[in-house]
């Protein structure tokens, strides 16, 4: 597994570095790229627990040590990163590495920017709530306690960025399908709908993942423009589900059908504080007449916010998050009585974020809270930095919920605490 | 007799600043449109000038900041990063773009401010956190919070906007104009007044001490060095001491360049690539 990791890192880099190299007459610009390479990360000891027993996973909710090496260096035309993490996971009981970045990145022209390569891709308007951020999520790393970094799990992709007068346009290509890292069942419970029940280790999910080059591949776009400060986008994607939302016919193995996105947002100031909204249609291609019970219906996707800072060193950032399927009479015919979801599915999210001493304690609070699941997310954390290398951090990921099948509600026996303890050079 | 000294004064200053350095140009006024160094009675011409002095010269810049806090126990905690400057207006709007080096955690990540100094409108800023590509939209209206963790608030890096306090002219000396400001709206500030020694010659403020609600002083900041760099005045060394929590920053300036031709950087392109050009 690792092996065949490093392998990929080791061509994806010689891919994106080679058409420069090749240029060169000589090798001043290796010596400049050595020259100029930049060395940083970190190393990391985190370890968490499940505060309830959970028949179908471990104690352990994360157990792991990372060290995380960055390496960057740039020539005049071209910047280059690679930013990989070794980790040793005690409750996988493996060694892993994790390829974060291996990018160039070059401003061919005045108008125009382009990243090539193995790297993190975000936008949209939403606080921990993403319409029109159709890039891979780690939703396991996100419950589990990890650094918030590892909520974006990176994308394969081209990003190519044209900036007008009129507008700015970002492009991005993914080759092949990357989706989300999901939850599978082997670090997260989960409620297995098939078995109407919860389920875990003993039930990993199995999926069939679109992965032919350039075949299965993913379009994404967004024109921008800011107006005095508000900032306006558009948006349009071209791809697949990113997590499971469909079971083949046989119902033997979790699937990603085809999906377009289509959107909106805006955001800035409102008072004394940000406003934003966002919101997208969703297209499930494969079932437009929402008649197939094993296809995801097509949805609608809304969501309103505004952030302030209410005290000294204290922000609050309210959400109201909104999905609504467009099809549910259909939906509701198709589905097995008693099993169907309900029509609405919406959210309140409440981020409450102090500073204390001298910026160096940071408490947080983010809370999920939705009235149509009747379930909650809630991830409260202290980070406090010793020093200015070394930095501690608690946190815990609370669930819980009137039914065991709601999207929080499910994941109420994987409630954890963690600790973590990082030096950064 | 005194106005005669002040005349004798007038006339002679610029013969010894000249004589004492035959190799030094001339210094140039560093206030744009002012021609000679006369003691002046008008508060508001001398707090103008001082606050085009302390944060407009030139039309852009780029600087190197170090900054080091020592907490009351003696711990050390260091900041680097990368500021570049443009001015829309002299005395009025500004960009800044703040390109963080250390500490490692914070490392590339990058600020935007665009500073707006029309009363009761807020500035509107910007972070670029790399790791998760994202551009954060910061909502802070409150300039009197510390800027990154140190004993200089947001607002002693970025100005105070000269129409939040009225001005009082209390004393000058041979050397020194000094300035009390009192807010207007003292609810939005956690000081009664505070005053400004501001130079006579170059208009740099060199100390200003804050007073609390019950009038005592709780805060200085000091202009420790100050060099000409291209004809404009600079402080590269400036000392921000809290009293009552016995913590003291030292903020130094380095690899200053003015006029330097910046271009529209202050937008999401550059926030999530900064120009590379200008990082180097």
């Amino acid at each position: 597994m690792i092996r065949d990791r490093i392998l990929i890192a080791a061509i994806l880099l010689f891919v994106i570095t080679f058409p420069v190299m090749a240029q060169e007459k000589n090798t001043g610009e290796l010596t400049a790229l050595a020259d100029n390479l930049d060395v940083h990360g970190f190393y990391e000891l985190r370890a968490g627990y499940r505060l309830q027993n959970d028949p179908y996973e471990k104690d352990m909710s994360i157990m792991e040590q990372r060290l995380q090496l960055e390496l960057s260096s740039h020539l005049d035309r071209a910047d280059f990163k690679v930013k990989g993490d070794v980790l040793g996971d005690l409750v996988e009981e493996q060694g892993d590495f994790d390829l974060r970045e291996a990018y160039m990145f070059t401003r061919p022209s005045d108008f125009m920017d382009v990243k090539v390569g193995r790297q993190v891709l975000t936008w949209g308007t939403g606080d921990m709530i993403f319409i029109n951020d159709l890039f891979p999520k780690d939703w396991n790393s996100f419950f589990i306690g990890r650094d918030t970094e590892y909520l974006k799990a990176p994308s394969d992709a081209a990003r190519v960025s044209f900036f007008t007068d009129l507008f700015n346009i970002d492009f991005v290509y993914t080759p092949q399908f990357d989706s989300d890292r999901y939850i599978t069942g082997e670090r997260i419970s989960y409620w297995n709908s098939s078995l109407s029940r919860q389920a875990g280790n003993d039930a990993v999910i199995h999926t069939d993942i679109p992965d032919r080059y350039f075949k299965d591949d993913e379009i994404a776009l967004r024109l921008y423009k800011n107006i005095e400060n508000y900032e306006y986008a558009l948006y349009a994607y071209q791809g697949y589900w990113k997590s499971p939302g469909g079971l083949n016919p046989a119902g033997t193995k979790a699937i990603f059908p085809n999906l377009n996105v289509y959107g909106a947002s805006v955001r800035g100031s409102v008072g004394k504080g940000i406003g934003n909204m966002e919101m997208g249609y969703y297209d499930s291609l494969e079932d437009r007449s929402g008649k197939d019970g094993n296809i995801n219906n097509s949805e609608f996707r809304f969501l309103i916010g505004y952030t302030q800072e209410i005290a000294k060193d204290l922000t609050a950032g309210l959400q109201y998050y909104l999905e609504s399927m467009v099809d549910y009479d259909q939906y509701k015919k198709s589905s097995p009585a008693g099993l169907n979801r309900d029509e609405n599915r919406d959210l309140i999210t409440l981020r409450l974020t102090k500073l204390l001493m001298n910026q160096n304690l940071q408490c947080s609070l983010f809370t999920y809270f939705s009235p149509a699941d009747r379930d909650v997310y809630t991830r409260p954390n202290v980070n406090y930095k010793i020093t200015d290398n070394l930095t501690w951090e608690a946190g815990a990921n609370i669930f819980f919920g009137d039914r065991p099948d709601t999207f929080f509600g499910q994941f109420e026996s994987n409630t954890n605490i963690y600790t973590a303890v990082r030096y950064n050079f | 007799m005194k106005t005669l000294f002040y005349f004798m004064a007038i006339l002679t200053l610029p013969i010894i600043l000249l004589a004492s350095d035959p190799n030094q140009p001339a210094p140039q006024s560093p206030v744009k449109g002012a021609t000679a160094v006369e003691k002046i009675n008008d508060v508001n011409s001398i707090v103008n000038k001082a606050n085009l002095a302390a944060y407009y010269q030139a039309d852009d810049g780029k600087g190197k900041v170090s900054m080091k806090i020592t907490d009351k126990k003696g711990q050390i905690r260091e900041r680097e990063f990368i500021m570049l400057k443009k001015d829309i207006e002299d005395g009025r709007d500004q960009n800044y773009f703040v390109y963080f080096l250390k500490p490692a955690d914070v490392r590339k990540m990058v600020y935007l401010v665009q500073k707006h100094t029309d009363p009761g409108k807020d500035d509107d800023r910007w972070l670029y956190m790399p790791s998760l590509d994202l551009v954060k939209r910061i909502a802070a209206s409150d300039k009197r919070t510390s800027f990154v963790g140190s004993d200089f608030l947001y607002e002693d890096v970025s100005g105070r906007s000269l129409l939040e306090d009225t001005h009082e002219l209390i004393q000058t000396t041979d050397t020194q104009y000094i300035v009390k400001n009192i807010p207007k709206n003292p609810d939005f500030v956690e000081f009664s007044y505070y005053t400004v020694s501001i130079n006579c010659n170059t208009y740099m403020p060199m100390k200003m001490e804050y007073y609390d609600k019950n009038g005592n002083l709780y805060r200085t900041i000091e202009s420790v060095n100050i060099e000409t760099i291209g004809n404009f005045p600079t402080v590269t060394k400036s000392v921000a001491i809290d009293l009552r929590t016995g913590s003291k920053t030292e903020m130094e300036f380095s690899e200053i360049k003015y006029n330097i031709g910046l271009e529209d950087i202050f937008s999401e392109r550059y926030l999530r690539r900064p120009p590379m050009e200008t990082m180097r």
